[in-house]
């Protein structure tokens, strides 16, 4: 780091320290990978948490030196990365108020999950038998920081394009995390199936990052974002609208948008701090940075911001209505998540960037509290589930508990000691947690609310701007997102109910335990944020602070002051859901077995619901059919049957034989160069048969040789 | 007065006699014989260019003759161990006919 | 023509004629003794270029040591002459022809080239022979003093050699 110098005046601050945003996690990535086999796990925790905490305190300097900066935006230039022709890029840090904003939040709450994951990780490698993963699980997690940190702090689109693989790289190491088990922990390759989908669909996105960003260097000159903004006025428009649209596809496969979504509900695969912190919190938000981020791009073409926006606003509406059909604990939070992305993209999309940011950081605060209030659920249930059984082993059948122990430890992990796999993720499973986890049953409230946009929590002042930006210009996107908030508000009601109240459905949830303090402490620091967070851009005079602190990146915004008509109607339909919820699934509370009973008066609806539209069945009949029918093909006929077994054996393996058989080795070899080599040697044979009967070993002919040699020099002499 | 190529035509006269002695006898004890007459030829050679270039310097002249002493005292020992090699052939092969020395061919 | 060269051809004829009887004969012992005519004539000559010094050593170590060396040897093995076939019955004749060759060709080249000048009197009667040998030996000794020497080494080398070559080692059979 002695290469650090200033690139654009700098007065004081602590911005020398932005290095440290990469550096602070890769230190204690670097610690853990050398010494993290000796540590045991609370150091290993510790030290990953501390680096990630190290990257907030820097954060927080940052952001302290910006505002004591007014805002104005420094780089800070690390080190030159490509300089080819006028390709001029740099690995430099840039410091503005939105950038600072999103290393907050990041650092923030990556911080209380890496504390988190101390306690849920402790238990998770003991449930799957494999206690040497927890070193590498904060490996994967420092890693993921340090990315993140290169993707927002980046100068340049180039260099925001190296985080987003390096996080789209940990999101795909850390869903895979489990790779030889499926989610219920029994031997299969599901996980690292669902890893390898998410990398995949985000290859396509990020097809459609890099043709945006080939687009951006051919007509616009540069990556650098002030080159950019710069250049966009005097670019067509065209270009404008596809640079845009492509950016957009890349935004789709990171923010897990329609028609790229479908990854992110099988990221569930991940172990729970993973799902709270990289498919909830941070790695998905990063396309709507990248649109924050590219704001002069979006706001000069309003036909882009509209696709945008409808794009982000269908997405909402589409996934909270899977998220109504589904069972799995996880997976309602997983399809809430694409929902409130979608409200994000559409907050950018209409030009509120300022609402998406803040929807943004919300929505940080109180997914990651859902997520991971879940995994305590989840664990709770284990805990449960594992003294529940073992207890009954004890009672009945304490002769086979030993064998069945056996074959356990042989595979190593395969929970049961009875036939039947235990689901601790499905809702089903679950009812009247209240009582047995009574702290994680107030956060995930708090959460809930929170989530359902309820006043006064802090997921009511950011819904609530955002629903009032659309309500101004865009009528189609606030209906579809109101009606999104509607669903959103049913499918956490109907969580609530199902899990913390009623009766236990099952003997895990009977006998479900407490989290420890290292999970619940994080989680309660991210409820009362949950609950505050609204203060930060509260719509009244005045009060508007962070849309005054993105405006010194984004240009000052007038702040909205509260609509009541509008949030009066997302209210009032939150509560309504919230109602129908309690009179479906709180007011009778499901049995062992029962069926849904949203089943029956929706029928095939409900049916479209549960099983998620069946988009995955029609993409796999829409394009992963005919692409793997093409693949067969192309391997079949084209390359085995015309290339391998027609260009290959037959013609060229032909012509090759042909020629060397009878043109080279017939022709050539054999009756030219062979023949020759041996006339040559026939040739020196008779030559030599010759002269050597001139070695006669009578020493009276050497004798006339030599004479013979005496008369003809003298002749030669003579006749000279 | 006799112009010295007279003498020097003599000693190649001699010379070609001794060489063909050593090829077409095959006593090895004649071969012998005719090297030491080819060896004389080539000392009267000698001793006439040295007299020749005494007479036409008018100075004392002794390099020829000394080179003769020097020819005949090699012809000596040449003598003695060529005639002691016959001598041990004989011995072996009961035989010196230099036709039947022929092992040393190709 | 002076009585010089007079001299000088019936010498050559009798070289001439003592080598070609020692070529011809069918006795090694005849051959031996036509050798040593032709070395007395040859030292005849010798003296004719007023080289008495060298006329005396060929008569004593040619004619005398040498020849008698070989005569010794010849009665000692037995080998006056060799009966067995010619094992190379064209070597003969074509050796013959080439030695024709040989002949005609340096004398040839010997007298096409003669310079008339370069002749050579007889040495005159009154020239000192003491003096003249004792020149030469002051010359033999001080400018030829290193072959000398080394000719004597050569010499005691041979005797060495010829002694090793023909002795009876221990144990040996007779034969």
């Amino acid at each position: 780091m002695t290469a650090m110098h200033f690139s654009e005046t700098v007065t004081g601050g602590f911005f020398f320290l932005a290095p440290w945003l990469v550096f602070a996690p890769l230190t204690g990535l670097l610690i853990n990978v050398i010494f993290g086999k000796r540590f045991n796990e609370r150091t290993v925790g510790t030290i990953a948490s501390l680096a990630s905490g190290a990257a907030f305190v820097v954060s927080v300097l940052l952001a302290y030196s910006v505002s004591l900066n007014h805002g104005e935006v420094v780089r800070w230039r690390l080190a030159e990365w490509i300089h080819i022709g006028t390709l001029h890029l740099d690995w430099t840090f840039r410091i503005d108020s939105l950038s600072t904003t999103m290393m907050l939040v990041v650092s923030g709450v990556g911080t209380l999950i890496h504390i988190y994951a101390i306690g849920y990780m402790h238990e998770d490698v003991r449930f799957k038998h494999e206690e040497g993963r927890f070193n590498r699980f904060f490996i994967y997690l420092n890693l993921f920081i340090a990315a993140m940190m290169i993707l927002v702090s980046g100068d340049s689109y180039m260099m925001l394009f190296v985080g987003w693989e390096g996080v789209g790289l940990c999101s795909f190491l850390l869903i895979g995390f489990w790779y030889e088990f499926d989610t219920l922990g029994r031997s299969s390759w599901a996980n690292s199936n669902a890893a390898k989908k998410a990398f995949i669909t985000n290859r396509v996105g990020d097809f459609g990052f890099l043709i945006a960003g080939f687009l951006m260097f051919w007509y616009l000159g540069s990556f650098q974002f002030d080159e950019v903004f710069a250049a966009v006025a005097a670019a067509p428009q065209e270009i404008i609208v596809a640079i845009t649209i492509f950016m957009l596809i890349g935004v789709a496969g990171k923010s897990a948008q329609i028609p790229l979504y479908i990854w992110l509900p099988d990221a569930m695969a991940g172990p729970t701090p993973v799902s709270a912190l990289i498919h909830a919190a941070t790695m998905v938000t990063a396309g709507v940075y990248l649109i924050t981020r590219s704001a002069p791009l979006y706001s000069s073409v309003p036909e882009a911001q509209y696709i945008v926006a409808m794009v982000g606003a269908i997405t909402a509406l589409f996934a909270a209505t899977i998220a109504v059909g589904q069972y799995d604990i996880k997976k309602v939070l997983a399809y809430s998540t694409i929902s409130q992305l979608g409200f994000m993209v559409a907050a950018v999309g209409m030009g509120a960037y300022v609402a998406g940011m803040f929807h943004l950081m919300t929505h940080a605060f109180f997914k990651a509290l859902l997520f991971l209030s879940a995994g305590s659920v989840i664990l709770g249930l284990e805990r449960g589930h594992h003294a529940h059984a073992h207890h009954a082993a004890h009672d009945d059948h304490g002769k086979k508990k030993k064998e069945g122990k056996k074959k356990e430890e042989q595979h190593g992990h395969g929970d049961e000691d009875h036939g039947e796999v235990f689901d601790p993720g499905d809702m089903r499973n679950m009812g009247g947690l209240r009582k047995t986890m009574p702290v994680t049953f107030w956060l995930y409230i708090i959460g809930t609310l929170a989530l359902a946009g309820i006043f006064p929590f802090a997921g009511f002042w950011s819904k609530d701007e955002i629903l009032l930006d659309a309500s101004l210009h865009y009528p189609a996107v606030y209906w579809l997102l109101t009606a999104a908030a509607f669903f959103t508000a049913f499918y956490m009601g109907r969580q609530i109910w199902m899990v913390f109240f009623g009766q236990a459905r099952t003997d895990a949830a009977k006998h479900a335990e407490e989290s420890p303090k290292v999970m619940t402490v994080p989680l309660m620091v991210l409820a009362v944020l949950s609950v505050v967070g609204g203060a930060l851009n509260l719509p009244f005079e005045g009060f508007h602070n962070l849309g005054h602190w993105l405006g010194h990146t984004l240009g000052e915004v007038e702040g909205l002051p509260l609509n009541l008509q509008v949030a009066g109607i997302s209210t009032a339909l939150a509560l309504i859901a919230i109602l129908i919820s309690w009179f479906l699934y709180g007011r009778n509370p499901l049995k062992t077995g029962q069926i849904d009973p949203l089943k029956k008066p929706l029928g095939f609806v409900f049916t479209g619901m549960e099983n998620k539209w069946f988009v995955d069945e029609g993409y796999g009949v829409l394009i992963i059919k005919p692409f793997k029918w093409i693949s067969q093909f192309l391997a079949d006929v084209i390359d085995w049957r015309f290339w391998h077994d027609f260009v290959h054996e037959t013609v060229i393996l032909g012509a090759y034989n042909w020629i060397s058989n009878s043109a080279l080795n017939e022709y050539t070899d054999q009756k030219g160069i062979d023949a020759f080599a041996n006339w040559l040697g026939t040739a020196t044979q008779w030559i030599s048969g010759l002269m050597r009967k001139v070695q006669n070993g009578f020493v009276r002919s050497y004798a006339l040789s030599v004479l013979l040699g005496v008369v003809l020099i003298l002749g030669y002499l003579i006749f000279k | 007065m006799i112009p010295v190529d007279y003498y020097v035509a003599l000693s190649a006269v001699l010379f070609s006699i001794g060489a063909l002695g050593v090829l077409i006898r095959r006593n090895p004890l004649i071969i012998f014989m005719s090297i030491e007459l080819m060896l004389n030829a080539a000392n009267l050679a000698f001793v006439a260019f040295g007299r020749s270039h005494e007479i036409q310097t008018g100075e004392p002249f002794f390099g020829g003759q000394i080179f003769v002493f020097f020819v005949i005292a090699v012809a000596a020992a040449e003598v003695a161990v060529g005639l002691a090699l016959i001598v041990e052939i004989f011995k072996t092969k009961k035989n010196i006919n230099i036709d039947e020395l022929n092992s040393l061919k190709g | 023509m002076t009585s010089d060269l007079i001299v000088f051809l019936v010498l050559s004829l009798v070289a001439i004629a003592t080598a070609l009887g020692m070529l011809f004969s069918r006795n090694a012992v005849y051959s031996a003794l036509f050798l040593v005519l032709n070395f007395v004539t040859v030292a005849v000559f010798y003296l004719l270029l007023g080289a008495p010094f060298i006329a005396m050593s060929q008569i004593t170590v040619y004619a005398g040591a040498i020849m008698v060396l070989f005569l010794f040897v010849i009665m000692l093995l037995g080998v006056e002459s060799i009966s067995s076939p010619n094992a190379l019955p064209w070597q003969r004749p074509l050796a013959a022809i080439l030695s024709v060759i040989l002949v005609v060709e340096s004398v040839y080249l010997i007298l096409s080239r003669a310079q008339p000048d370069m002749s050579i009197a007889s040495p005159d009667a009154s020239l000192n022979t003491m003096d003249s040998l004792r020149e030469m030996a002051m010359s033999l000794f001080n400018n030829y003093l290193l072959p000398f020497e080394i000719t004597s080494i050569l010499l005691l080398v041979a005797m060495v050699g010829a002694i090793v070559l023909t002795k009876q080692e221990k144990g040996e059979q007779k034969s």
